[in-house]
């Protein structure tokens, strides 16, 4: 997984509440048996006026000039500004990978989707919770002010305005120390496997019908 | 020791390690497994030269792009017309060969949409986690088993490691009390209470479903309910263990051995919240309330009941939520003000994990039997969830009535519920559907899904447009009682 430090990064702001993951990526983008090369087909529904299909060459498709990440002020941001929820629905991981893919490294917003949370840590994409009032003021900022940045420090926790404010956000630890070292969660658990195999062995004997090993499955 | 809440017993039976920033490792019993969110993960463990941890705790079924038609599905895998499709459907084959990995191939008997298919079983079991890369995996938390959705790194940690790593989440009671009315279904609650606590009210929390009402619903509507817990915010929606859970789990091919069966009965009876176990929040709805629901919205907290009207962003002061209206009504082609049972249809899909089940599919031929569909629709299928509730519902006949009222009768899969294979609404195209999700697109590009039972779904097929079910026809209580 790819580390994070810091970013300093153009802001998107996309003002709708409830983003869900089939907006993110639609479904028929599922079908690819790769974790890459999603990019081109996130927000696929609002960012094109036709419909995509998997495999397609999308420079030739028609854009939906209004929407946000069409506009040419926001060419290469990779902070995203949302509203509250954002990531409901499904746990297709392809919705981080897509965002990722697409150059986008922290989302912003009042409160995100548990499943969607979880996937984006483990992709290198640094979500921020803050207040709806404070996500007012930069969704005003950033749509007010053409060319605004944000920089994100994951190290003190804070998302740094132009204007010189220290915005203050919570991450937990784990996932702070994950992300900063670009570790996998595998090779973490697996110091634990001593844990593992006893818990495992106990649970065998007090409840013995959840395995089935030996017993053809 | 203290009182403890069903969802505080199940965590506390599968911790294996409390780490000190919070998160804890949890042990995972039983591990679903499609076509979709495996691939990546399979790859994973492949490059990093790793072995699943467990095999007997996997079990794999493709469902997401497999095709409904009898024709198309005839052919195996080999038939899928779809390309990326057909190598998805491969790649999970041959990861569950090189890998040893238990699967209900395309066309096994046994092959289903997933939630579907862990249930019928009995490979989901009280006390159990299960986990799946599929966010209605909250469906398996009817049997009291701790049970929720996972993206592809976590189906990589699973299989490699039988531990997730986790946060306890809040403990929420949805208390329903009361007698549900003739008509109204479990479908119809769990509607009923997304709409009051909203799309994101159970986020951070699992969801124990309670109160008489859900005592008296089958094993197969605790499914709905608890399917829906993730539209309500929650990842974990659960119901405790009663007769009709122990009743039901008898005999499936993956339920104890007659050796094991008391001594496991008896742990799964311990499986309720104790009686003075505090929540961290408390909703209640009265049973008598809730009465048929259609959802209006592309969210499927915008929902109201069958005599209500699309609501006037107008009137709302929320001024986020008043701007989803406005977009919503401007996707669904709908105004303010207008009556529910004007919407008309196009199709109508009765399917999906939500509501694919023997049950389901018998109170839809109740309302669909001596009927036709409405010519003014362009399809209305079925979609039964598993090749086991196909060949249940055809000894039975249900397929003669469908066919004859002029239903599709398709093979098992996830079909039109996300339309990843051919299954799928056209642009602009209002659809009654019983699945669980509303999203701009969700059933085909510009497509408008309006979420119901499978009863208002038939009726709503006979009549070509939105009809109050306990109207129309005179059905009996649907899916209560029965164990
Ligand atoms: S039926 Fe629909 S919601 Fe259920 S698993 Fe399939 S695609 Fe997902």
């Amino acid at each position: 997984m790819e580390k994070f430090i810091r970013q300093q990064g153009l802001v998107a702001p996309l003002d709708r509440a409830n983003v869900d993951t089939d907006l993110i990526i639609p479904k028929q983008f599922l079908k690819s048996i790769k974790r890459t090369g999603f990019g081109p087909n996130l927000f696929d529904e609002l960012r094109y006026l036709d419909e995509g299909y998997i495999g397609q060459d999308v420079s030739k498709r028609p854009l939906n000039t209004e929407f946000v990440l069409n506009q040419p002020r926001y060419a290469g941001a990779s902070v995203l500004l949302a509203r509250r929820n954002f990531g409901c629905g499904s746990s297709r991981e392809h919705a981080p990978w897509a965002l990722t893919d697409f150059g986008f490294r922290v989302v912003i917003a009042p409160s995100f989707a548990d499943i969607f949370y979880n996937n984006s840590f483990k992709n290198g994409l640094l979500l921020i919770t803050l207040d709806e009032d404070t996500v007012e003021r930069l969704f005003n900022e950033a749509q007010g002010v053409e060319g605004y940045r944000l920089d994100v420090d994951l190290a003190v926790q804070t998302v740094n305005t132009p204007s010189g404010e220290a915005i203050a956000f919570e991450v937990d630890s784990f996932r702070k120390h994950c992300l900063m070292e670009g570790l996998d969660d595998i090779g973490l658990t697996l110091k634990d496997q001593d844990a593992i195999d006893s818990f495992e062995a106990r649970h065998r004997t007090e409840r013995p019908w959840l395995f089935r090993d030996g017993q053809p499955v | 020791m203290a009182s403890q809440t069903l969802y505080d017993k199940l965590w506390d039976q599968h911790l294996v390690k409390q780490r000190e920033d919070g998160t804890a490792l949890i042990y995972i019993d039983r591990h679903l497994l499609h076509e979709v969110t495996s691939p990546q993960a399979f790859e994973g463990l492949r490059l990093a030269g790793r072995k699943p941890w467990r095999l007997d705790a996997n079990l794999a079924t493709p469902d997401h792009n497999v095709p409904t038609s009898f024709k198309e599905r005839a052919a195996g895998i080999a038939g899928i017309a779809d390309e990326t499709s057909r190598i998805q459907v491969q790649t999970l084959d041959d990861n569950c060969n090189s890998f040893n990995i238990e699967q209900f191939t395309i066309n096994d008997a046994r092959q289903g949409i997933v939630h579907v298919v862990g249930p019928e079983q009995g490979a989901t079991l009280p006390g159990m986690t299960v986990v799946c890369g599929d966010s209605h995996t909250a469906t398996h938390g009817a049997f009291a088993a701790l049970a929720h959705g996972i993206g592809t790194s976590e189906v990589e940690h699973v299989l490699a490691t039988q531990c997730l790593i986790q946060r306890k989440m809040k403990n929420m009671l949805v208390r329903v009390d009361g007698r549900l009315g003739t008509g109204v279904t479990a479908k119809d609650v769990v509607l009923a209470i997304i709409g009051e606590i909203g799309t994101a009210g159970g986020t951070g929390y699992a969801i124990e479903f309670g109160g008489s009402a859900i005592s008296d619903i089958s094993m197969e509507g605790r499914m709905t309910i608890c399917n829906m817990a993730i539209e309500a915010g929650a990842r974990v929606g659960l119901v405790g263990v009663d007769d009709i859970t122990i009743n039901y789990l008898r005999d499936r091919p993956y339920a104890p051995t007659t050796a094991q069966w008391d001594a496991a009965v008896a742990d799964w009876r311990e499986l309720t919240s104790d009686a003075d176990a505090a929540f961290d929040k408390v909703v209640v709805l009265k049973a008598e309330d809730i009465e048929p629901q259609v959802t209006w919205g592309t969210s499927p907290e915008q929902v109201t009941n069958i005599h209500g009207v699309v609501p006037d962003p107008a009137a709302v002061s929320d001024e986020t939520e008043a701007r989803g209206i406005v977009r919503a009504l401007e996707y669904m082609g709908l105004s303010a003000h207008q009556k529910i049972t004007d919407i008309k249809l196009d199709r109508v899909f009765i399917g999906s994990c939500t509501n694919s089940r023997i049950e389901d599919l018998r109170e839809a031929a109740r309302v669909a039997e001596g009927r036709t569909v409405a010519a003014s629709l362009k399809q209305a299928m079925v979609v039964p969830g598993s090749g086991l509730v196909k060949a249940q519902a055809e000894a039975e006949g249900l397929h003669e009535i469908f066919l004859a009222a002029g239903f599709e009768w398709r093979e098992p899969g996830c079909s039109m519920c996300l339309a990843m294979n051919a299954d799928k609404l056209g642009a602009g195209e209002h659809c009654a559907s019983t699945s669980n999700r509303n999203f701009e697109g969700r059933q085909g590009f510009g497509g408008r899904t309006h979420l119901v039972s499978p009863a208002m779904a038939a009726a709503a097929a006979i009549a070509g447009h939105f009809v109050d079910v306990r109207d129309f026809a005179p059905i009996p209580t649907s899916n209560t009682n029965a164990a």
